[in-house]
């Protein structure tokens, strides 16, 4: 038996060990936590910066933005759960997803799959950032709305497949009209007469939300009097004095009193009017489940109205969230196949998608025929206007920068009664410098 | 007779590592305990302002590894955008309301809190608490909650007992009411942190000189904060107003959570040129959806210059870090 007292005996744990010790421990896990989280599950052999593969299976990883419908989430999960062919990670991304996508693709970290409102932007596409998917629809490309495969086109090549068709419009309460004794409103005079004799009490006419429809209000403006973003061939289209006039008459509409301002949501969301705030409310088809169970049948929807009986013509807004493959993924190919199956193939967790959340039209004519949902009531009234006034939510060739000139442009007009034509001249001059770098 | 000589013993150089170490290993301990926030710093502060740099020699457009040099372009541009121009005449006018409000008021609180003869912990307390609040959730208290613009708004409310029709406090610029929401929530949450730094600096006032300004017949009250209390307070009113005027410069989440708007898909943004400080618009600029990275940094650049200059020039002009 070894003598104890010959055994080294065990270093006390001195204050200087200590603070040593957890200073390691700190600076490790500092390191370990600037990792960055792309939503991609832990492979055993991943690539650098890009997918691994689990097994004999890539892995890819998909990014959607926050629907607000109750269990869209789950849904998107289990559509990837069930795909075969990779292990696909869904990220679902609160809060300002754009930017947050926007950066993780420069950063090179980006999601293998994403989708982007309208396609991806003319930058994405000149930088590079996107792939093009032309051979993902094959004999099935004539069953897509032709005007979103335009819209996520350039220079003779996809890259977005549209999911959902997505649509604003206006939506009244025909037992309060009833009561002021106004029909629905089909020219813009009407619509302020309307609006100003629907207000009472603590009831507004109309609410095109908290900015006074700076937000969304700028395509209908321009549709209302027969004129849009860009011309067919790619020039300012709204240098004309009836857009001036149309856009000047959304001061006078601010200022009437008519309007709900400061509501708690905004127009996307249909609180306002379910809540009594409102008697007519700009906002989009999917909020339709939700008005249908909070207002039973007292809604009906219609377009924003043409300007007047002469001039324009009644509009809603469409677009369509796009699938969209990173080109700078480690495993292109393998994204391309999985939005082939989702997006092209797979009709019936599109059809899903569609109709058993929120209201949404199927991006394939074939697959909209089988909503049924959407075949019967106001759903089929708000199909219509889509078939009937629907406008692209804006061209591919309207940039970001153009769009903030033109925002910046309409809340000056719209709050601050700024002299229109001169604003939208300003407008006119950044569009032109845009056109010029993109366009060439 | 020649005296005896003592050869010197031939000093041992220590080895390499234990020099690198140092006596009692005193270097090493240093890096241990620097070495892991030096690297943090260089890696998540320094390398990019230095990159910012770079980019803003380039158009960098969705990346951050340009070739296009356009040298002082991107300068050029911004000191020619109305739009950034706007956003620093936006800070100005924050700044001319924040800085000297939440001076006033900090200052306000300290002096009624050094005077509390009891529970005096609690009242600081209470007014530090909001410091720790998120902006983000402050700012949806104050626009859904406080300031929201319907009838059952908790102001409105209040209004209406008096007759006085809902005020959309967020939506109208004539009159500029979002002033009103923007400077109270930032003064709710930033007061009590500077009330701390000011009860910090009555502390250290030394009794004997309200005792000698009273034999000397100085009136307590207003005479002897006007001649004792506010000329020892230089030194922390000084850098308070240096923090306030940074802090102001570098106001974000409040402005964006309060009047960011819910705007259509593609257009780029909906957010009111009106309550726009430039933080917010190089936001746009750089990391939203025109992701511009070559214009943002040069706005980034120019605005730090900014900033350096203001505190330089409000240092000098208040002589901080001088001796009296």
């Amino acid at each position: 038996m070894p003598d104890q007292s010959s055994l080294p005996a065990p270093s006390p744990l001195t204050r200087r060990r200590f603070l040593g010790v957890s200073g390691g421990l700190a600076s490790t896990l500092l390191l370990a936590a600037c990792g960055s989280n792309t939503g991609r599950e832990a492979a055993t052999t991943a690539g650098s910066g890009g997918s691994g593969a689990s097994g004999s299976k890539p892995t890819l990883a998909q990014w959607y933005h926050q629907y607000g419908e109750t269990g869209t989430q789950q849904a998107a999960e289990g559509y990837a759960a069930a795909y075969p062919d990779a292990t696909v990670s869904v990220q679902w991304t609160p809060g300002d997803y754009e930017s947050k996508l926007s950066s993780s693709l420069v950063a090179g970290n980006g999601p293998d799959v994403f989708e982007w409102g309208n396609g991806p932007s003319i930058d994405q596409i000149q930088g590079g950032q996107v792939a093009a998917l032309d051979d993902l629809l094959g004999d099935a490309k004539s069953d897509f709305t032709s005007s979103l495969l335009q819209r996520m086109s350039y220079d003779g090549k996809l890259y977005g497949i549209p999911q959902v068709i997505d649509m604003q419009l206006l939506v009244y309460r025909p037992s309060l009209l009833q009561a002021a004794g106004v029909q629905p409103p089909e020219t813009f005079d009407d619509l302020v007469s309307a609006a100003a004799k629907l207000t009472t009490g603590g009831v507004k006419g109309l609410f095109v939300g908290n900015d006074g429809g700076g937000g969304v209000l700028t395509g209908p403006t321009l549709w209302s009097v027969g004129a849009d973003y860009l011309t067919s061939d790619n020039k300012v289209g709204f240098d004309q004095p009836a857009v001036a006039e149309a856009f000047g008459r959304l001061h006078g509409l601010f200022t009437s009193g008519s309007l709900l301002l400061g509501a708690p949501t905004d127009w996307s969301d249909p609180s306002a009017i379910t809540q009594g705030l409102t008697a007519m409310q700009w906002t989009g088809l999917w909020t339709l489940p939700t008005l249908a169970k909070e207002l039973g049948d007292d809604f009906a929807v219609t377009a924003w109205p043409k300007y007047s009986s002469s001039v324009g013509a009644p509009s809603v807004p469409i677009g369509a969230y796009g699938s969209v493959v990173n080109a700078k993924g480690a495993n292109v190919d393998a994204a391309k196949a999985y939005v082939k199956w989702l997006w092209v193939d797979n009709t019936a967790d599109q059809l899903d998608w569609a109709q058993s959340f929120g209201f949404h039209i199927p991006a394939r004519q074939s697959v909209a025929a089988q909503a049924d949902k959407l075949k019967t009531g106001v759903a089929a009234d708000a199909v219509a206007l889509v078939q009937n006034s629907g406008h692209a939510q804006s061209p591919l060739l309207w940039t970001p920068a153009s769009g903030t000139a033109m925002s910046d442009a309409v809340s000056r007009i719209i709050k601050d009664g700024a002299d229109p034509a001169e604003q939208l001249g300003q407008v006119a001059t950044t569009v032109q410098s845009e056109l010029q770098r993109v366009a060439g | 007779m020649s005296a005896p000589t003592r050869s010197r013993p031939v000093a041992q150089r220590p080895p390499l590592w234990r020099r690198l170490a140092g006596d009692q290993n005193r270097n090493l301990w240093f890096w241990a305990f620097v070495g892991p926030f030096v690297a943090g710093l260089t890696v998540f502060v320094y390398i990019p302002i230095l990159w910012s740099v770079y980019l803003s020699f380039f158009d960098a457009r969705n990346t951050v590894t340009p070739t296009d040099f356009v040298g002082f372009g991107n300068y050029r541009d911004m000191l020619t955008d109305p739009a950034f121009l706007s956003s620093m005449g936006t800070f100005i006018v924050f700044a001319a309301f924040i800085v000297p409000l939440t001076f006033a008021a900090s200052l306000g609180l300290a002096l009624m809190i050094h005077r509390v003869r009891r529970f005096k912990a609690f009242f600081r307390s209470v007014y530090f608490l909001p410091t720790a609040c998120s902006y983000v959730v402050a700012a949806l208290i104050w626009k859904l909650s406080i300031f929201n613009g319907v009838r059952f708004g908790l102001v409105n409310t209040v209004l209406s007992w008096f007759g006085i029709e809902p005020i959309a406090w967020l939506s109208v610029t004539q009159p500029p009411w979002y002033w009103l929401v923007l400077v109270t929530l930032r003064l709710w949450l930033q007061v009590g942190f500077y009330m701390i730094l000011f009860l910090a600096g009555l502390q250290r006032i030394p009794t004997v000189l309200y005792e000698a300004a009273a034999v000397d017949g100085a009136a307590p009250g207003w005479q002897t904060f006007r001649y004792v209390t506010f000329p020892q307070l230089r030194t922390t009113s000084v850098a308070v107003l240096v923090l306030l005027l940074i802090n102001a410069f570098q106001a974000f989440d409040e402005f964006y959570n309060l009047l960011a708007n819910a705007g259509a898909a593609g257009s780029g943004g909906a957010y009111p040129p009106y309550a726009r400080p430039p933080l917010v618009y190089l936001y746009y600029v750089a990391l939203g959806s025109q992701q511009d990275f070559g214009h943002g940094s040069a706005g980034a650049v120019l605005l730090a210059l900014v900033i350096a200059l203001f505190t330089v020039l409000q240092g000098r002009l208040l002589r901080f870090g001088r001796n009296e």
